[in-house]
């Protein structure tokens, strides 16, 4: 086998300088994924983190109808004190899940006293939502920041704090029908100012949960929705299976189901960019794919057709036609693993590059999110096996071609 | 047992619709350690001819026997391998390979066609090295050597596997003639020394004065077998 390489090896530095390009071919090839990969893989890591971080969860639980009619933020389908209770400790007792938030939702009227707008909050434990959306805090443009509210405040929405010139501790009144249809006001304070996480029209805005009970005028432990964090963000999908069978699989007397649950990814639009994002990934992949295909096979059909009377002579002197494929695809093998090394090292060190000199990027209202590519050992096992694989192949037939020459014409060939 | 021994073959080529009889009825027998010149003018089937012997090219017809091995019964494999086992060549053009040195395409068959122990196989080299007497040689690449050296070269690439019988095709028709007659000394004296049968097909009277049996071909007809005026080795 070793000779086998030595021999390859000395055939591709024969033709340095078709060696030397089709190898920069497959570099950039390599180079051009393996950033794109890392790059765009920060992108959607970062956002999703923005978006299930700082607003979403992972998982929510509902009741059943709510997410269909969740525009109108009915009151009518919260999860009763007791189900929240069993929630609470089937939540508790899996090992998956690292915090979980019950929440309230509203649609309230909002009063500066002298104006009048709308506004959508949510109601939450401050504790229980610092540890499921931990970003949350860091949306809060201005105003406090630790124990992110508390009772008789409000985060109020950036457009909000414009539109109607409302200052951190002004006094403002909240106005919300009861799931009863009956009228109730509630003096408040703005506590801060909180940043939309998609754009300048966010209307969502952050109060207690208990303020809102007495508000609803709610008498029970109730709420609309339990937004969950995983400690791994890898376990979605088994997470979401178990919980797809308890609570999820609990039926009413009619025999229909009690609860929803949904991950972040049936719940956040981005879900569609990311899948756009991976959708890309595959593309750029098809085309490194090509790329080696086409080159590989081209420079190999031009090295058999070159070399076949030294074909005919190895295959004269006794080599099986076992061997002279194995020659030929080893040319193809060395050529593919020579662009694909020097690609993951340019990659590694462009990768190193960027996070060194900190790419920024805006997404929304959100300025300057720093960019830390990074690109995991077997995303580059990937690429590489694939280029590996494919400058096999793209060998194949050209090495199939001169295994099967017949010697005589070979030997004749000028 | 003779080395070689053909009976009655034939080759035909179909060229379009014309069936093209190369060789006709050929019957002849080669012992070992000979030194036997296939002459004839262009076309007459040399070249067919020493392609048979050489496994490279099955008869149409008739038994042909190489080392007891009737090469009509081999598969592409079988006789690959048989060729490096039992068959050298010397070829007209020397057909070296350019990315290896001398010492390396010497080597090569003992690596890609019969898998030898690395000491055995150096040891062996620098034998037929010293054999053909381009020792000093052996670190050079094929673009660094003469003709006639590289004609050693493949000499001694057609030994190293201890083959018992080298076919050379033409092989002084691109050397000059001091070359040429020295390849054809270091051809005799392998033969001596080793107990290689040599078979060529030639047109060079240097070649055939020094052949101990002449075959004489005409339209692949093989019309004459005659003693040369080589010496003869018993």
């Amino acid at each position: 086998m070793n000779n086998v390489l030595k021999i390859a090896a000395r055939n591709l530095w024969r033709y340095k300088r078709r060696t030397l390009l089709t190898s920069i071919l497959i570099t950039l090839g390599v180079v051009s994924v393996l950033l794109f990969i890392s790059v765009s893989g920060s992108f959607k890591n970062m956002m999703v983190g923005q978006i299930t971080d700082s607003m979403l969860g992972h998982i929510q639980i509902h009741k059943k109808g709510y997410l269909s009619s969740m525009d109108s933020l009915p009151l009518d389908k919260n999860l009763t004190e007791q189900q929240l209770k069993k929630i609470s400790r089937l939540l508790k007792d899996n090992p998956d899940i690292e915090a979980f938030s019950p929440r309230i939702r509203i649609g309230a009227m909002f009063s500066n006293f002298s104006e009048t707008t709308n506004i959508r909050l949510s109601a939450v434990n401050p504790e229980m939502e610092m540890e499921t959306v931990p970003l949350l805090a860091s949306r809060i443009i201005k105003g406090k920041k630790d124990g992110l509210i508390g009772r008789g405040e409000i985060l109020i929405p950036e457009l909000i704090a414009k539109g109607m010139k409302v200052k951190i501790g002004d006094s403002i009144v909240l106005v919300a029908n009861n799931k009863a249809g009956s009228v109730n006001g509630q003096t408040f304070t703005v506590r801060g100012i909180l940043e939309g996480i998609v754009g300048p029209g966010g209307r969502d805005g952050v109060m207690h949960i208990e303020d809102a009970r007495e508000l609803l005028r709610i008498e029970s432990k109730e709420a609309c929705e339990v937004a969950i964090r995983l400690k791994n963000m890898n376990r979605l999908d088994a997470v979401y299976a178990q919980l797809k069978q308890a609570p999820g699989s609990r039926t009413n007397k009619k025999g229909k189901p009690v609860f929803e649950i949904h991950t972040w990814e049936k719940l956040s639009p981005f879900f569609n960019i990311a899948r756009m994002i991976d959708l890309m990934t595959l593309f750029i992949k098809v085309m490194l794919v090509a790329i080696v295909l086409v080159s590989i096979m081209n420079v190999m059909i031009m090295a058999v057709y070159e070399r076949i009377n030294e074909i005919g002579t190895i295959a004269a002197i006794g080599t099986s036609p076992g061997k002279i494929l194995a020659l030929f695809v080893t040319e193809g093998l060395l050529l593919g693993v020579l662009g694909t090394v020097i690609g993951i090292g340019l990659s590694l060190a462009g990768i190193a590059w960027m996070n060194v000199s900190g790419l920024s990027f805006d997404f929304g209202r959100q300025k300057g999110l720093l960019l830390s590519p990074t690109i995991s050992v077997p995303e580059i096992l990937v690429v590489g096996g694939i280029v590996v694989a494919i400058a096999v192949l793209g060998s194949l037939q050209p090495a199939i071609k001169a295994a099967r020459m017949d010697p005589i014409k070979a030997l004749r060939h000028v | 047992m003779h080395l070689v021994e053909s009976s009655n073959i034939t080759k035909t080529y179909q060229m379009g619709e014309i069936t093209v009889e190369a060789i006709q009825n050929v019957s002849f027998t080669i012992d070992k350690s000979s030194f036997v010149a296939f002459v004839g003018p262009s076309g007459s089937g040399k070249s067919t001819l020493l392609n048979m012997i050489g496994c490279l090219d099955p008869p149409t017809s008739g038994i042909l026997k190489v080392v007891g091995q009737d090469i009509g019964d081999m598969g592409k494999n079988q006789v690959a391998g048989f060729r490096g086992e039992h068959i050298g060549f010397v070829f007209q053009d020397f057909n070296l390979i350019p990315v290896l040195s001398v010492f390396e395409n010497v080597e090569y068959p003992l690596i890609m066609v019969q898998n030898w122990h690395k000491d055995k196989r150096k040891k062996r080299v620098n034998e037929l090295l010293e054999a053909v007497g381009i020792a000093d040689q052996a670190d050079k690449f094929p673009s660094q050597i003469s003709g006639g050296q590289k004609q050693r070269v493949a000499v001694a690439r057609a030994l190293v596997t201890n083959a018992p019988l080298v076919l050379a095709d033409e092989p002084t028709a691109n050397l000059d003639r001091k070359s040429a007659e020295r390849i054809i000394e270091l051809m005799k004296k392998m033969r001596d020394e080793f107990g290689t049968t040599f078979i060529f097909s030639t047109h060079d009277q240097r070649v055939v004065k020094n052949a101990e049996i002449i075959f004489t071909l005409e339209d692949g007809r093989l019309i004459r077998k005659e003693d040369g005026k080589g010496d003869n080795h018993e």
